[in-house]
């Protein structure tokens, strides 16, 4: 028990973020109307792009002999990449479409 | 310096994402939303490669990072420029099975670094939950974009649900077993939970119809905002951490929203996909009647003169990108004194908004679409409803027999109109595998044809009456 009170200490920062983003993220987009459901999804799929940032710290620190981390490391970055890129150009052409005529 | 700017830097990030997602749930300040989220990101990635630091120590390997970055972009743009509007939901879908796979990849480098070492369990944790979440969100993602362009058809076999809830158990339980006995003679179980989570992956959406993939898309994009999660706590992390957790509550709140759309539970969606249902539903037809075909020039005339036309779209009028000739027809109709209105289905096509997507891209005013409960209260005095490829959110079973898998599925009650055609290519039931009784009442008439064909022929009709 001690040791969890422990870890809850250590971490405490962080535990703190996690859950005051769990409700802003729902709070945030509470009162969406359904036609904007589908762009949302989506721009939510390019924000979890961020991940390219664990991507790109694990590329960087790999031993450039490592040819095995390397090649690893280097798909991680590309498909992270296609994810942030594709995931808000597509978006963005979805909006596109919904702007006021007139 | 450098460490202290890059902590600004995210939390910069960080704002950016909380603020775009809040201007993307506002049809305003939607578009704007995702530029500045798509800011935030970019300033966080260059940030992250020139001024990360680790024990004093740079990031190096600059040229394998920009050229990934660099092949991923070119890739990620070509394929976000061509892609067609009505293949969105499944291009989205395979950019997250993407985030995903960069999740599990993250997860298996980094357990690489750990063998042999003396690991704390926080960081093997998060390792192992990368992987998990990561694989399951990959291997489903490419499984539902393959579902939804129709390379891969709906498989079920008995016993699959507590097939699919065994081999989540033993993979949950090997990697509970890792995390507390990790040693030199077992460090292999890690590959193995690897391949567990890609098949329970591809098991977990393989039974589901294809119909409910916008939900299960949208769920898996939460799962993939979890794994990013787990690297944020790997590396300590706060844009990742705040990114991830966000995308993984909104994804959440958002795969409810969207069940709630179609008035069903996630859990309805998830295990009792429609394939088992239809079996049963399928008894009740039979005693349908018959139906009743309308030529093209007695549809033209029925809606030249109508005071009021109200155009329902469904999946059919997206696969045969009829949206321009449906404008067309609109426009003309308006031309010769006709009040013209579209009612959109929350659910109508294979995603929600869809249609307004659709209709949008042909210039329709934003003002003639018509949400579900406005166009119900308009259908009483409308004189002819034109049902353009829809099938199971004009179906009256929802409303009328309990016994339908749609049943409390709120609909479009065309039936309220006089006069209603239907469009579709032949009598064969939509998605939800069940018949539809209006097609049989004596107020409805079958146009039968590709939407685009059938509407360019409609087009040319009426020009000459």
């Amino acid at each position: 028990m001690e040791s969890f009170f422990d870890w809850v200490h250590d971490n405490h920062a962080i535990i703190y973020i996690v859950i005051l983003s769990i409700f802003l993220g729902i709070e945030v987009i509470g009162r969406v109307p359904s036609v904007l459901h589908t762009p949302l999804m989506s721009g939510a799929n390019a924000i979890h792009g961020v991940v390219i940032i664990g991507a790109i710290i694990v590329m960087g620190r790999v031993d450039p002999d490592n040819y095995i981390a390397l090649i690893i490391g280097f798909l991680a970055v590309i498909l992270g990449t296609l994810n942030v890129v594709g995931g808000f150009m597509v978006t963005d052409r979805m909006l596109e479409m919904f702007k006021k005529k007139k | 310096m450098g460490l202290s700017l890059l902590s600004f830097i995210y939390l910069v990030g960080s704002v950016t994402f909380i603020l775009g997602l809040k201007m993307l749930s506002h049809p305003d300040t939607a578009r704007k939303g995702n530029l500045v989220a798509a800011a935030g990101m970019t300033l966080a990635i260059i940030g992250t490669i020139f001024l990360y630091e680790e024990n004093g120590e740079r990031l190096h390997n600059h040229l394998w990072i920009f050229g990934g970055l660099l092949i991923g972009s070119i890739t990620g743009w070509i394929a976000a420029k061509k892609v067609k509007m009505t293949a969105m939901p499944e291009m989205v879908s395979l950019f997250n099975g993407m985030g995903g796979a960069c999740a599990a990849l993250i997860s298996i480098n980094e357990y690489g670094h750990l063998v042999g070492r003396d690991a704390a369990q926080g960081t093997l944790l998060t390792i192992l939950l990368g992987l998990i979440i990561g694989s399951v969100s990959f291997a489903g993602s490419i499984i539902a974009w393959g579902k939804l362009n129709g390379r891969i058809k709906d498989f079920a076999f008995k016993g699959q649900q507590i097939g699919n809830i065994i081999l989540l158990l033993l993979t949950l339980a090997a990697a509970a077993y890792l995390l507390f006995n990790l040693n030199n003679d077992n460090y292999w179980l890690f590959y193995i939970i690897f391949v567990a989570a890609l098949v329970y992956g591809v098991m977990f959406v393989l039974p589901i119809g294809g119909a409910d993939m916008p939900v299960v898309i949208s769920l898996l994009n939460s799962f993939t905002g979890v794994a990013a999660a787990c690297g944020g706590f790997l590396y300590n992390n706060q844009v990742m951490l705040t990114g991830g957790i966000l995308v993984g509550a909104a994804g959440t709140l958002l795969t409810m929203l969207m069940c709630k759309a179609m008035n069903r539970s996630l859990t309805n969606v998830l295990i009792g996909s429609f394939g088992g249902s239809s079996a049963a539903a399928a008894g009740t037809k039979g005693e349908q009647g018959s139906y009743k075909e309308i030529s093209l020039s007695d549809a033209a005339v029925c809606m030249s003169y109508a005071n009021k036309v109200m155009i329902v779209p469904g999946y059919g009028l997206a696969v045969a990108q009829a949206q321009h000739v449906c404008h067309e027809l609109e426009k003309l109709l308006e031309e010769k004194g006709v009040e013209v209105k579209y009612a959109i289905h929350p659910v109508a096509g294979r995603m929600p908004g869809h249609m307004n997507v659709l209709l949008a891209e042909a210039d329709v005013s934003y003002d003639k679409l018509l949400e579900m409960e406005q166009a119900n209260d308009e259908f009483k005095t409308s004189d002819v409803v034109l049902v353009l490829g829809a099938n199971d959110v004009v179906n009256p079973a929802a409303k009328s027999d309990p016994a339908s898998p749609i049943y409390g599925m709120p609909i479009l009650e065309v039936e309220q109109a006089k006069t209603v055609i239907v469009n579709k290519r032949s009598m064969k039931p939509g998605y939800a595998g069940i018949e539809n009784a209006l097609f049989f009442q004596p107020k409805t008439s079958m146009l039968f044809g590709d939407a685009k064909a059938a509407l360019q022929k409609l087009v040319a009709e009426i020009k000459n009456a």
